[in-house]
């Protein structure tokens, strides 16, 4: 059986992790190779290195700190963060990424999801939707959740899929960074509106909020960054407490 | 010296950084003719079964010859694939036939939520054997040494059927072959070389084999 995925999401800017909460207040969480090579020992199923800051000077580093962690791991790496055209993706695959993740360049320019889906495969195309909730409805925002796209996340899934992305990372802005739980019903959302997996991302804070994601949002996959960073909920501990609940995962 | 068989769409980079983690040396041919000199073949893949067309004539007559001479052959992801007579997914587009079969698409189960592409980590059994077969036993050489239900990485949306050469199978609404091997002819579904621990044993078992 297919087992749901525990993944660890690195923020890492000028070579260094770090993690805000809410898209803001950045602080420093460490080296992302040896952050890598912990996770892998406690038996995380993949790695995000995510470029928070994306801007051209960080575009060298982000190319070593790619492969310093592929050298440290031999679990599916993917690599977001201001990749907004084929070379930028082309680069961060020969450094070492297996998979990329596109979010405004995807929406913006959604024929680069398809280009890249031909060159690589849709397995190697993730699209990440940044959303929020607006009334009854999830809005998308892009440019790290500082500007309303104005388009509905349900349906932005949708159409990412049809492109050719083969997964999609769901961020719940409303829950990011603060613990309070992932947003079950963004996700049971957009992972009952889609045939590819959906990476659930955004408030995870305790070992019950990963079973309720899996559970009552549909995910096939968890995203947390600070509580695995930081040590306060460890993989192993996690993934003994899913398997307990009767949750498949690897042990 | 292992030559890695570059046709442009795989992601060569995670197979060349596993293969040096296991202190494997390799080399990627650029001319078909290098291929008989290598004491061991892989061809790594992601991505579309048409990809393998970049490997024409002179590429499939020189690994052939290669492998008739008993140079040790893996085919990994659609580099498996590739080792059946062909794929739904490209049906114009033949494959090495060093397997028979042919590869199809997963169907998948909406109602039970077993989403097509199959991504993630999935456990390797060993298909049904010979009645009175151990059954948790891996038979053949490339999975030798692994603990029983291995979880291994996959991501694809096609797949080989389980015939007398599959070693270990998977199942995702359906049983297919995760791994197979006849002679000195090896294929793996999944990546190894994203595949932790268990995924390294296997390559490191590979590269025994070509020593």
């Amino acid at each position: 059986m297919l087992t749901k995925r525990i993944i660890a999401c690195m923020d890492v800017r000028d070579g260094q992790v770090v993690k805000g909460v809410r898209f803001q207040q950045l602080r420093h969480a460490g080296d992302p190779a040896a952050l890598a090579r912990r996770y892998n020992v406690e038996g995380i199923d993949e790695v995000v290195v995510l470029d928070v800051t994306a801007t051209l000077e960080s575009r060298q580093a982000l190319a070593r700190t790619i492969s310093a962690v592929a050298r440290e791991i031999f679990l599916p790496l993917t690599v977001g963060g201001g990749i907004r055209s084929e070379d930028a993706a082309a680069a961060a695959v020969e450094a070492g990424a297996d998979k990329v993740s596109l979010n405004t360049a995807a929406l913006r320019t959604p024929e680069l999801v398809t280009t890249l889906a031909r060159r690589y495969g849709s397995q190697a195309v993730i699209v990440a939707i940044d959303a929020k909730r607006q009334g009854d409805r999830f809005g998308v925002f892009v440019r790290s959740g500082t500007s309303d796209a104005a388009r509905d996340a349900v349906e932005w899934a949708r159409e990412a899929e049809a492109r050719g992305a083969g997964e999609i990372l769901l961020t719940s802005m409303d829950r990011d960074g603060t613990r309070a739980g992932f947003d079950c019903e963004l996700t049971a959302a957009v992972a009952d509106a889609v045939n590819i997996p959906v990476i659930a991302s955004g408030g995870a804070g305790g070992l019950e909020h990963f079973a309720e994601v899996f559970t009552r949002g549909h995910a096939d996959a968890a995203l947390a960054a600070s509580i695995f960073h930081y040590a306060d909920t460890g993989v192993a501990d996690l993934k003994r407490y899913l398997n307990a609940e009767g949750i498949p995962v690897r042990l | 010296m292992i030559a890695l068989i570059d046709y442009g769409a795989g992601n060569l980079t995670s197979v060349k950084k596993a293969l040096t983690a296991l202190g494997a040396a390799f080399t990627v041919p650029e001319s078909p003719d290098d291929c008989g000199v290598a004491s061991g073949l892989i061809v790594p893949g992601v991505g579309h079964f048409s990809a393998t067309t970049a490997l024409g004539a002179p590429w499939r007559d020189a690994i052939g010859r290669a492998v008739r001479a008993g140079t040790p052959l893996l085919g990994i992801c659609v580099g498996m694939q590739w080792l059946f007579e062909g794929s739904d997914e490209a049906p114009d587009v033949p494959g090495l036939g060093l397997l028979e079969g042919r590869c199809q698409l997963l169907r998948g189960d909406a109602g039970q939520r077993l989403k097509i592409p199959h991504v993630g980590w999935n456990v390797l059994q060993p298909p049904r054997g010979p009645q009175g077969s151990p059954p948790h036993a891996f038979s053949g050489r490339l999975l030798a040494g692994l603990p029983s239900a291995p979880h291994v990485y996959f991501t694809h949306s096609f797949a080989a059927p389980v015939t007398t050469d599959c070693v270990a199978s998977t199942t995702h609404a359906e049983s297919f072959a995760a791994a197979v091997e006849r002679g000195h002819v090896f294929g793996v579904q999944f990546h190894p070389e994203k595949s932790g621990d268990a995924g390294l044993q296997i390559l490191r078992n590979y590269l025994e084999i070509c020593a």
